[in-house]
């Protein structure tokens, strides 16, 4: 009655062969089975998911390798205003050895992050960038969701893994960058040493 | 070789002997009171042991239907499933709303239980392995059965609120209108073995032609039988296609959403101990209880049988469970009373025909064409009645 087009109940029997199909092929082909058992097993995240912030650095070690010159863009771009950061009184050379303020303190509290990713919009020194860690429970409510900047701070090398596309391209950008200004250091290195050949010059036609 | 034969028929007996040496040990007076509370003793701890394995079985093979792995973190492949279930019901809070009426909210799951228990009083688990050899068997077995809906209406009204009551009315509406079609369908066997004892109709199945038992679902009368027999011991346990009752979905379990822990367990187990009690009657009816399916099998114990047969019916249950979404409460009536209830009537005369033609392949054919033709030409009529249309409704308008 309510089975199939031509014969009562064969709907019922074609609906009974599906499941049965599923039933024995599970135990046959593992690629029917589309469960990851997550704790044990974990699926690599698609290149555009992001939750929370990180600080990107340069190098080995990310105490010298900082991008991040504490200019406090972020913290006053960030609409819930969980970004802290406090300003070192001296300077450190950056990873490019040019002299720049670091941040003494920088705090990412992510219990009050909305993930909107405005602080990554606005950096222009591409030191900050969207994570994509989700296993962030923690019993500490206050101090274990308050990031510091040793947590906070992961290398170019992980951004590459997590985001490719992205980090190529900031690579390039940064890599241009820099030999821009190294062009123009030695251009104007050269400038100085030909003003240096030429005031002699000028001297001896006086 | 007669050695084999004896060992196989020791084998058989084992139980039976087994209660007979302890008997001996009491004095005769109390014998009977003792035999009776020993026989009942191995119900309670055979049938939950069986709703535990079942309950993993359920998930897991639901899970397979599904793509799914279904339980497997408590023991290998999840088989400790159950008993971490059973720990978490027990050590849940028993909430009892404040409105409800307390005496009969604690007695609903109680009555529940011990009505589906009682059904195994009059089923012959294997060779002269019987509680009570009632001669109105299959009588007590439905008279026993019903109580389970007033069971059902109980815990429904008793939670006073709209859920348990909108359940409890589904139930009672599905059961009643169920119950018919179930008796219905049994009567074509009680006409055929002349008796309402469960014991005399599984002996009068467990003979021979050959190899091939004498069992009732090999009848035509007997295989239309056992499929409405089926249907409406599907609808009676509230068991998917027919879960209305419980619609999960739509209102929360039902007749026991007020109920929780351990109460809520014992109605769990209720209505799978119930499911298992109307599949036995299933296989005492028409499947030829204890009785081994071919000749030459007969030395395997008929306890086996019973118990192989009542897991492949409950794989068939799962499996539907697995396949079929719910009805709607007008379809579900719908089929009661417009298919179920006239295929059961029709069936019963064919039993009749069967019953006063001689045997052989004129009786088969004659038979087959009463249960098969009407059951297309009532299908083609119901689907054709059935009209697509907008639906007014004229209560809101």
């Amino acid at each position: 009655m309510y089975g199939g087009t031509e014969l009562v109940g064969e709907g019922i029997l074609k609906g009974m062969a599906e499941t049965a199909r599923n039933f024995f092929g599970s135990f046959v082909s593992k690629d029917r089975l589309t469960t990851v058992q997550y704790p044990e097993e974990r699926e690599l995240q698609i290149e555009v998911a992001r939750d929370f912030p990180f600080l990107v650095y340069d190098g080995a070690d990310w105490q010298q390798g900082m991008r991040c010159v504490a200019c406090q863009i972020c913290e006053k771009e960030c609409p819930p205003k969980c970004i802290f950061i406090e300003k070192s009184k001296d300077k450190k050379p950056d990873a490019n050895g040019k002299p720049q303020f670091y941040p003494a303190v920088f705090d990412i509290d992510i219990s009050v992050c909305m993930s909107c990713q405005i602080c990554v919009e606005v950096c222009p020194f591409d030191a900050i960038k969207m994570d994509v860690d989700y296993s962030l429970s923690t019993d500490d409510r206050f101090g274990g969701l308050l990031l510091n900047k040793q947590r906070l701070s992961k290398s170019n090398d992980y951004y590459r893994k997590i985001h490719p596309t992205e980090a190529a391209e900031v690579d390039a950008r940064l890599a241009g960058e820099r030999a821009r200004q190294e062009a123009k250091a030695k251009a104007a290195a050269e400038a100085t040493l030909a003003t240096a050949a030429v005031q002699p010059a000028s001297g001896e036609s006086r | 070789m007669i050695h084999l034969v004896q060992l196989a028929q020791q084998l058989d007996q084992v139980f039976v002997l087994a209660k007979h040496w302890l008997l001996g040990y009491v004095p005769a007076g109390v014998q009977p009171l003792c035999s009776a509370v020993l026989s009942v003793l191995s119900v309670i701890l055979v049938f939950p042991l069986l709703f535990a394995i079942v309950t993993w079985i359920e998930r897991k093979g639901l899970g397979r239907m599904q793509n799914r792995y279904g339980p497997n973190r408590v023991g290998p492949c999840g088989i400790l499933q159950p008993i971490a279930d059973g720990v978490k019901s027990l050590t849940k809070e028993d909430i009892v709303p404040i409105t409800a009426d307390h005496a009969v909210h604690f007695l609903a799951p109680v009555l529940l239980v011990s009505a589906s228990f009682m059904d195994y009083a009059v089923l012959p688990i294997g060779r002269n392995m019987v509680i009570v050899n009632l001669n109105a068997g299959v009588l007590f077995f439905f008279a026993v059965g019903s109580l389970m809906e007033l069971a059902v209406f109980m815990a429904g009204w008793s939670s006073r609120s709209k859920y348990t009551l909108l359940g409890a009315m589904r139930a009672i509406a599905q059961m009643i209108s169920y119950e018919v079609p179930l008796v219905l369908a049994s009567i074509v066997v009680i006409m055929q073995a002349g008796s309402l004892s469960t014991v005399a109709i599984v002996n009068r199945q467990a003979t021979y032609t050959g190899i091939w038992p004498h069992w009732f679902v090999f009848t035509p009368w007997g295989f239309a039988g056992f499929v409405l027999f089926m249907i409406a011991a599907t609808a009676e346990s509230n068991r998917s296609p027919f879960d209305l009752p419980e619609g999960e979905s739509e209102i929360i379990a039902g007749y026991y959403t007020e109920y929780s822990g351990f109460k809520f367990a014992l109605f769990f187990m209720g209505e799978y101990i119930g499911m298992f009690a109307t599949s036995g009657m299933a296989i005492t009816l028409f499947l030829g209880g204890w009785s081994a399916p071919l000749s030459f099998l007969t030395w395997i114990p008929s306890y086996f049988w019973f118990f192989a047969k009542l897991l492949t019916l409950i794989a068939v249950f799962i499996w539907v469970r697995g396949t079929l979404p719910r009805l709607r409460m007008d379809q579900l009536m719908n089929l009661a009373w417009e298919f179920i209830l006239p295929m059961t009537l029709l069936n019963i005369i064919t039993a009749g025909v069967w019953y006063y033609m001689p045997t052989g392949s004129i009786r088969w054919f004659v038979c087959s064409c009463m249960v098969i033709v009407p059951c297309i030409l009532l299908s083609r009529g119901l689907k054709q009645k059935k009209r697509f249309q907008v639906r007014t409704y004229h209560f809101t308008q």
